[in-house]
């Protein structure tokens, strides 16, 4: 059950990270990423961290992406012209794109051994709730980092409201 | 039974359960419409739908049949792929977040509980991230139709549901707080103690957040006072303008079934589910096992039914509002409101605990 959904899902990522760049106008690329999104959540569901899944699925695919959306459609973006592409792109784009993928899978394939042993997808039979454990380590163990970046997103807010409200 | 293996029994009486939730919620959407049209009617001194059937009560029938046999028209400006896919979007998305909601006791036969088609621990999330995922339909409907009216109504629609989820989603904070979980039936379990007394509205003191939830689920279903989406004499009909027939009706279901929705989750969090108003007094009456796996769906059937009421009657009473009126009060009045709130109720559990 667990392989299937991965298969799909993964492929459904995957057909929709391509789309995101082969479509020409940006609301379909939006909606490709959104697509991504999604089935990223239900991946992370069928590795048992449903609350990652659901604040994935609200949070990016729910609230950020809605606003892509929203600017898109307020600027009235129309397609994009078809150049022959920067040489940059080709000539560090493609190398980068092979770098990045051989270092993932040397990584996952060195550690295979320490990858195998943990137990992936135990806690959805686990009685113990995702939700609480999530959150009793956010609270202890990585109390200030999460007070850190709660600040950040903070000092964010207040600098778009400035940005905002400033006066032509 | 005997022949089949238990996967194959759980797969079947899912599947049922699925289609029998399927009918009877897309047959409650089509009679919230006639009950709608009803009560405001005699709220206006009229007699509403009175000719098709006694007391008018087939013609849900009748307009889903107009609906079907009407021309499907496609606008030649429109962007087709998501022209089409929108009313989908927004219709599918209604109906997903039913999934989640428990309509009775747990009763389990075969061990698939019955009234209820899937128990996740992250319930409550669940319908929340659907909701948010039904706003795509609305948005993409209004900028598809290539039309200014469509566009106009969606921008307000999509702007009004993501200011107003804030506050529907902090509103909900405090319940679960009390009730330690995510888990639907859990958060119903725990105000099943005392009867109306342990109601999260009263018992609970979480009348303030009821308060918010329902401001906020107004807003979210683009109902009155907030309709300002269909907004008819500055934007013609809003975001579904240029939709007919049968994609115009799923507009209008996914309206109603989002309504339904919003009255279960009020239910659940707020009035106790399924759970009796008396509490367990009348518990030795009529103990039967069809009885005791009956009795709590009507509960919770009529306390949704109460709520579709309220729904329909602020509709009937209240002028709509203008949109900054609308957009402050969302961000100036409920989101610190609700904030305090979680503030209150955590700061008096962690007292008491």
């Amino acid at each position: 059950m667990q392989l299937a959904l991965f298969i799909v899902f993964g492929a459904l990522a995957l057909g929709g990270a391509l789309n995101l760049l082969l479509q020409r106008h940006p609301i379909h690329s939006a909606l490709s990423l959104v697509v991504v999104m999604m089935s990223l959540a239900v991946l992370y569901w069928s590795l048992g961290a449903e609350f990652l899944a659901a604040a994935q699925v609200i949070v990016y695919s729910g609230a950020i992406m809605v606003l892509f959306v929203f600017v898109i459609m307020l600027l009235n973006a129309g397609k994009e012209e078809h150049t022959q592409g920067s040489r940059v792109a080709y000539s560090v784009g493609f190398p980068g794109a092979a770098a990045i993928f051989c270092l993932l899978s040397f990584v996952f394939l060195s550690e295979r051994g320490a990858l195998q042993s943990s137990n992936i997808g135990g806690d959805l039979s686990s009685a113990v709730d995702n939700i609480a454990q999530v959150s009793a380590t956010l609270f202890t163990r990585q109390l200030l980092p999460f007070e850190v970046t709660s600040i950040l997103i903070l000092v964010a807010i207040v600098g778009a409201v400035v940005l905002a409200r400033r006066e032509q | 039974m005997s022949h089949l293996n238990e996967f194959e029994i759980f797969l079947l009486l899912s599947a049922l359960k699925v289609a029998v939730v399927l009918v009877v919620l897309l047959l409650g959407v089509a009679y919230t419409v006639l009950l709608e049209r009803k009560l405001l009617a005699h709220m206006q001194n009229r007699w509403g739908p009175s000719r098709v059937g006694p007391f008018g009560l087939l013609q849900p029938l009748v307009d889903g049949a107009k609906s079907f046999l009407k021309e499907d028209m496609n606008p030649l400006a429109v962007e087709r792929p998501l022209f089409i896919l929108a009313p989908i979007i927004a219709l599918g998305c209604a109906l997903i977040s039913m999934s989640v909601v428990p309509f009775g006791a747990v009763t389990r036969v075969q061990g698939v509980d019955l009234f209820q088609v899937a128990n996740v621990n992250i319930g409550l999330l669940v319908i929340l991230g659907v909701t948010s995922i039904g706003v795509y339909g609305i948005t993409l409907s209004g900028w598809s139709s290539n039309n200014k009216y469509s566009l106009l109504g969606s921008l307000r629609s999509t702007a009004q549901v993501i200011s107003y989820e804030l506050a529907l989603g902090l509103s909900l904070v405090g319940v679960v707080l009390r009730a330690q979980s995510l888990n639907l039936r859990v958060i119903v379990d725990s105000q099943a103690a005392r009867g109306i007394l342990s109601w999260n509205i009263f018992g609970g003191f979480q009348i303030v957040a009821f308060f918010i939830y329902l401001m906020a689920a107004f807003a979210e279903t683009n109902r009155a006072p907030f309709d300002l989406p269909e907004a008819e004499n500055e934007l013609v009909a809003g975001y579904h303008t240029e939709y007919s027939s049968m994609k115009f009706a799923m507009f209008f279901m996914a309206e109603y079934a989002n309504m339904i929705t919003v009255s279960c989750v009020a239910t659940l969090l707020f009035l106790g589910g399924s759970t009796s108003v008396f509490g367990h007094l009348f518990d030795g009456f009529l103990n039967t096992p069809v009885w005791n796996a009956l009795f709590p769906v009507c509960w919770f059937v009529a306390k949704v039914f109460c709520f579709l009421a309220l729904y329909i009657w602020v509709r009937g009473t209240l002028p709509r509002f203008r949109y900054d009126q609308l957009m402050s009060f969302g961000w100036k009045f409920l989101l610190p409101l609700a904030m305090a709130n979680i503030i209150v109720t955590s700061f008096i559990l962690a007292v008491r605990g």
